[in-house]
């Protein structure tokens, strides 16, 4: 498996927001502004690629040689969850205003299951230690795209001139559908 | 044995290692958290109602200690905690004069409606509005659904006998709820030291209002009050009198000549009027200068007169006298 071919599905065929269905949270919740929901992109690129990493040197090294397999779920999400308490201490020491704009969604990286997927579905792809790393990468880098263009729409939808029973939330399920639907156009990609 | 030993050894050591990792990293990355937001969230009444502008008690106390807001928001807290505030602070307290909820409009009572038909829907101001413009006849006046006395957190709203509904102004705290919650934005936070108010609501024309109101105490527009008003205070807006409070000076002027009681005076009948101590008075002018009637009359250093025929009692005078020579009589 080639970098491009690993990058095209990573980021747009199997985006971990718009066709796994995962993250959903953030997804809506840090995307009514462009600069928290770039920053938000920044944390959650920053912890798939450490837990990617993580996660394959425990699978392999821990959970394989041990025979403990049956343990995969909870050693991942006590590395998930370490993980995101070591980036929220990081993050308000080294960058408070990101902190404030981040809030409670920072915290809730560690329930957001694109974290947990993308280190399950390494192991079950069986992708070597620098495929999972990079596809922990690249699938942060997904959802940061579907996260921005996320946030310019709703950015834009806040001037639009909607029916009042459809401001906020109804419209931007309308939208993040409308979204999805764009990106199942990538599914028929060929590489 | 190995069966169990190697699992627990397992989770327990990587758990025991992020644990370490942790430790380590909350000293190394410890941010302090000023102290005084925590103080100050404790002083607040944590009622969390916005009417500082703030999301809630503890977005306020942040505010406030980052000196980004004034100290005297917090209206539920009142005095003793702006007092409070600065205190640990540790600076001066400006204490904002205590405001509270006034209802300009005199119908809505069970006698004192007329109305169009029967509402039987929800019972909430916002639902009976919807319907037809309004189970009463005025299309401006009170629908009588009690959205306010619901909104209310400090129990300041109160039925009375008449079906009426009569703010307290004890235990009002002036945060706004009810002014928020009426549909016809019948209420207004006002400063109580504001004794005169217009209270109706009603765009309608003269006769038009006039008939349609049931307690007939509507704005009728003739203007009497504006040409009264000593201070200029009082303006049409689209046929209803309207106070600009920062002008008032709560003479109760306009309450005297408006022909359908419209103007409510707190202090009708009570008011006294000014007299100027002959001995103390030096003559300096800034009462006569002051007075909105030109009640005041006298040479420069020379003891000044109030004519008590024109004096209104609105105590201007009394306030700017740099001697205190005027008093009430």
């Amino acid at each position: 498996m080639n970098i491009f071919a690993l990058s095209v599905s990573a980021i747009l065929v199997n985006n971990f927001i718009l066709s796994r269905i995962m993250g959903l949270c953030p997804y809506i919740g840090v995307s009514k502004k462009l600069d928290s929901a770039f920053g938000m992109g920044m944390a959650v690129i920053f912890v798939m690629t450490l837990a990617s990493t993580i996660t394959w040197i425990i699978q392999h090294y821990l959970l394989v040689p041990f025979n403990i397999g049956y343990l995969q779920t909870i050693a991942f999400i006590l590395t998930i969850a370490s993980l995101v308490q070591f980036v929220e201490m990081v993050i308000q020491k080294m960058a408070p205003a990101l902190y404030k704009s981040l809030g409670v969604y920072l915290p809730l990286i560690t329930t957001n299951c694109a974290v947990l997927g993308v280190s399950i579905i390494n192991i079950n792809d069986g992708l070597s230690f620098i495929e999972s790393v990079l596809n922990g990468f690249l699938g942060g880098v997904g959802f940061t795209l579907v996260l921005i263009i996320m946030a310019g729409l709703r950015e834009r939808l806040e001037k639009a001139d909607i029916p009042e029973h459809m401001q906020g939330m109804p419209i931007a399920f309308i939208l993040a559908g409308s979204m999805a639907l764009a990106f199942l156009g990538f599914s028929g990609l060929k590489i | 044995m190995n069966y169990i030993m190697i699992p627990s050894l397992m989770i327990g050591g990587l758990g025991l290692a992020y644990g370490l990792v942790l430790a380590f990293a909350s000293k190394k990355f410890h941010v302090e958290v000023n102290p005084k937001i925590d103080e100050i969230i404790e002083i607040l009444p944590n009622v969390n109602c916005g009417a500082c502008g703030s999301a809630g008690c503890a977005g306020y106390a942040e505010a406030v200690v980052n000196g980004e807001v004034p100290i005297n928001l917090c209206a539920p807290g009142g005095v003793n905690t702006v007092k409070k505030i600065a205190e640990i602070l540790g600076i001066e307290a400006a204490v904002k004069e205590k405001e509270i909820a006034f209802i300009l409009c005199q119908s809505g009572g069970d006698e004192n409606t007329l109305k169009r038909y029967d509402y039987q829907g929800i019972a909430t101001c916002k639902a009976a509005v919807l319907v037809s413009n309004g189970p009463n006849y005025c299309n401006f006046g009170c629908v009588f659904q009690n959205d306010c006395i619901a909104a209310c957190k400090f129990d300041a709203l109160k039925l009375d006998e008449r079906g009426m509904r009569v703010v307290n102004p004890d235990k009002c705290t002036g945060c706004g709820a009810c002014a928020k919650a009426c549909p016809r934005g019948l209420i207004k936070i006002l400063p109580i030291s504001k004794r005169v108010h217009i209270l109706c609501s009603s765009h309608d024309k003269g006769q038009e209002a006039k008939k349609r109101c049931g307690n007939n105490t509507a704005c009728i527009g003739c203007t009497m009050c504006v040409k009264k008003c000593p201070v200029d205070a009082i303006t049409m807006q689209d046929d209803l009198a309207v106070i600009d409070y920062k002008k008032c000076i709560s003479c109760g002027q306009c309450a005297l000549v408006c022909p359908t009681k419209a103007i409510y005076d707190q202090l009708a009948g009570q008011r006294k009027k000014a007299f100027i101590l002959e001995d103390h008075c030096i003559g300096c002018t800034i009462c006569a200068r002051n007075c909105p009637v030109q009640a005041i009359t006298g040479e420069v250093k020379k003891p000044h007169t109030v004519d008590p025929e024109i004096c209104i009692g609105c105590g201007i005078c009394i306030q700017k006298c740099p001697v205190k020579a005027i008093q009430w009589k």
